[in-house]
């Protein structure tokens, strides 16, 4: 049967060709568990290692030496948390003023939050720490890292996409029945849009969890350090364990992939919701 | 959609007013900023001072000259694996499809910082695994982080894997919104698979593939960490120094912000440029 043949021809091709990629593409992440893992003269001896080995508490003691890394962990996890309500909140009510309601400026507005997808950050990243830092007083706080982020055009046309497209119905019987727009907003329209706010709020919250240049600036002192600024400050250092920065790259990375594994659905919609009209 | 301006304000407000003050007033303080010397108080205006520099300042143009290079180089090779990669995804023949879109999606997730740190470690001269493996197949060490070329690839290698899965999440879902019955209807009429792909699957794709190029244009043109925890602050001697980095200089390490500000802005109109260029270039012409 040559149509069989041809297929599992294909077959073998296809997999012939992504297989190796797909194991370049694990390579870095699997080497990050791996030295996480290693002694001290397993990452510096000459032997290529490629198994994992038992040093991942030591690694784990000379990071907590160089840095006090848990307490940034912590920093992080509430910054990233409280970003990410406040985005929600923020962003689902701006997506359904615009899909709801016809007002002045309407048409301004959104044509403002097209406009500054395409526009770099580093507009506006200087006078945002100037403001910040110099005029609020408000370096190495909570105020810092969470609040000047928290613009974001993305979220509020995914947000007004999604409303748009539940039944106009709904919200006409809620009008008849004398319920508040407020009230409509919160216990009517938010419930029916889940799946988009799962997706929107794991994309916030990765966003604020891997941030680097923003935290950098604004919260340098050690105290107020959320974790990748923690761990970027011992890149490049002469007398820094290697295995300890391994070990922080994978307590950062690691929760995600378990959340991106068990989410990959919403991920990927919050992902491609800017592509896809 | 109801007549309601006032309601609709409310529920506006918190996020305008985030938008005012962190994104409207910067942009407009920044271009403001880019006519004054702020190398000394009172600040001045003194247009030279930063735009008349940009002219003649050795450093911008060894930033400008790298990071236009990494596009050029970057940006097509890591499309097209994105593009190739999201067809191969999509073959109904894949087995354990779920192993592959993990490999390739998972540096989506995977935050800067701790891939720069990886990155640094396995690029390494003395101990990295990649010389370590080059050393099996017979290849002498690379000095990646103090040969300028090396450091280059180096920036670019990483800047790959770590977008190139994003890429293909944005083609793929173009590729799952195509309607089957096109391919069926052109099967019905003999259309070989290569022609349909050329002749279905590539139209239709391009929109997806110009707004992917778009963002990767704007993303490299602000290439700031890769650089910056990598390769060593632009290392070796400011041989992988991009805008990014310049400006990041310029602005808080000498706070000198207007000429910071002026990078920011040549940042902009450049991506802008060059984002306008390619839609004019792909655009569909009959």
């Amino acid at each position: 049967m040559p149509s069989f043949t041809t297929r599992t021809g294909r077959a073998l091709a296809l997999h012939a060709v992504l297989l190796p990629l797909a194991l370049i593409w694990l390579f870095p992440l699997w080497t990050m568990f791996v030295f996480a893992t290693l002694p001290d003269d397993g990452i510096f001896g000459s032997a290529i290692q490629l198994l994992p080995s038992t040093a991942f508490a030591d690694n784990f003691a000379n990071l907590q030496h160089d840095t006090d890394f848990i307490r940034a962990m912590v920093i992080s996890i509430v910054v990233a948390s409280v970003y990410t309500l406040l985005s929600v909140a923020l962003t689902s009510m701006a997506g359904w003023a615009l899909a709801r309601y016809r007002f002045i400026g309407r048409t301004a507005v959104v044509g403002i939050i097209f406009g500054t997808i395409t526009l770099p950050y580093f507009v506006v990243v200087i006078p945002q720490f100037i403001m910040v830092a110099r005029d609020f007083n408000m370096a190495n706080s909570w105020f810092a890292p969470i609040v000047p982020p928290l613009f974001n055009s993305l979220g509020v046309l995914f947000m007004r996409q999604s409303f748009t497209m539940l039944p106009e119905e709904v919200f006409d019987a809620a009008r008849v029945e004398g319920i508040g727009e407020w009230r409509t907003f919160f216990h009517i329209a938010l419930p029916m849009t889940r799946p988009t706010l799962a997706a929107l709020s794991i994309i916030l919250f990765l966003h604020s969890w891997n941030n680097y240049l923003w935290p950098l600036l604004v919260n340098s002192r050690p105290e107020m350090m959320t974790a990748p600024v923690a761990l970027g400050s011992l890149i490049g250092l002469t007398k820094v364990s290697w295995g300890g920065i391994m070990v922080g790259a994978v307590v950062l990375t690691a929760p995600m992939l378990v959340l991106f594994v068990a989410l990959q659905r919403h991920f990927i919609a919050g992902i491609s919701a800017g592509a896809v009209k | 959609m109801r007549p309601r301006t006032l309601t609709a304000y409310g529920f506006l407000t918190p996020y305008l007013l985030i938008f005012l003050a962190f994104w409207v007033w910067p942009i407009i303080s920044s271009f403001w900023m880019s006519f004054l010397n702020t190398r000394r108080l009172p600040w001045t205006f003194a247009p030279q001072a930063n735009w008349g520099r940009l002219l003649v300042d050795p450093a911008f143009a060894n930033a400008l000259k790298n990071t236009l290079i990494i596009l050029v180089v970057q940006v097509p090779v890591m499309i097209a694996l994105a593009t190739v990669l999201a067809v191969l995804l999509h073959s109904p023949l894949l087995k354990a499809r779920g192993l592959f879109r993990f490999a390739f999606f998972a540096p989506v997730v995977v935050g800067e910082v701790a891939y720069a740190a990886v990155f640094r470690l396995m690029f390494n001269y003395e101990f990295g695994i990649i010389n370590k493996l080059l050393a099996l197949i017979g290849i002498a060490p690379i000095s990646w982080t103090s040969n300028p070329t090396a450091a280059m690839a180096l920036i670019i290698i990483a800047v790959t894997w770590r977008w190139a899965g994003y890429n293909a999440i944005l083609i793929l879902a173009g590729l799952q919104s195509i309607p089957q019955d096109l391919y069926e209807a052109a099967t019905l009429d003999k259309v070989s698979k290569t022609r349909q792909f050329l002749f279905i699957t590539i139209p239709l794709l391009r929109p997806i593939i110009l707004f992917c190029i778009v963002l990767s244009i704007i993303g490299t043109m602000q290439l700031f960490t890769e650089p910056f925890l990598i390769t060593n602050r632009g290392g070796p001697g400011g041989a992988t120094e991009t805008l990014g980095m310049l400006l990041y200089r310029q602005g808080f390490l000498s706070f000198n912000f207007g000429y910071a500000s002026a990078i920011a802005y040549t940042i902009a109109a450049i991506a802008m440029a060059l984002s306008l260029l390619n839609m004019w270039a792909g655009k569909e012409r009959r």
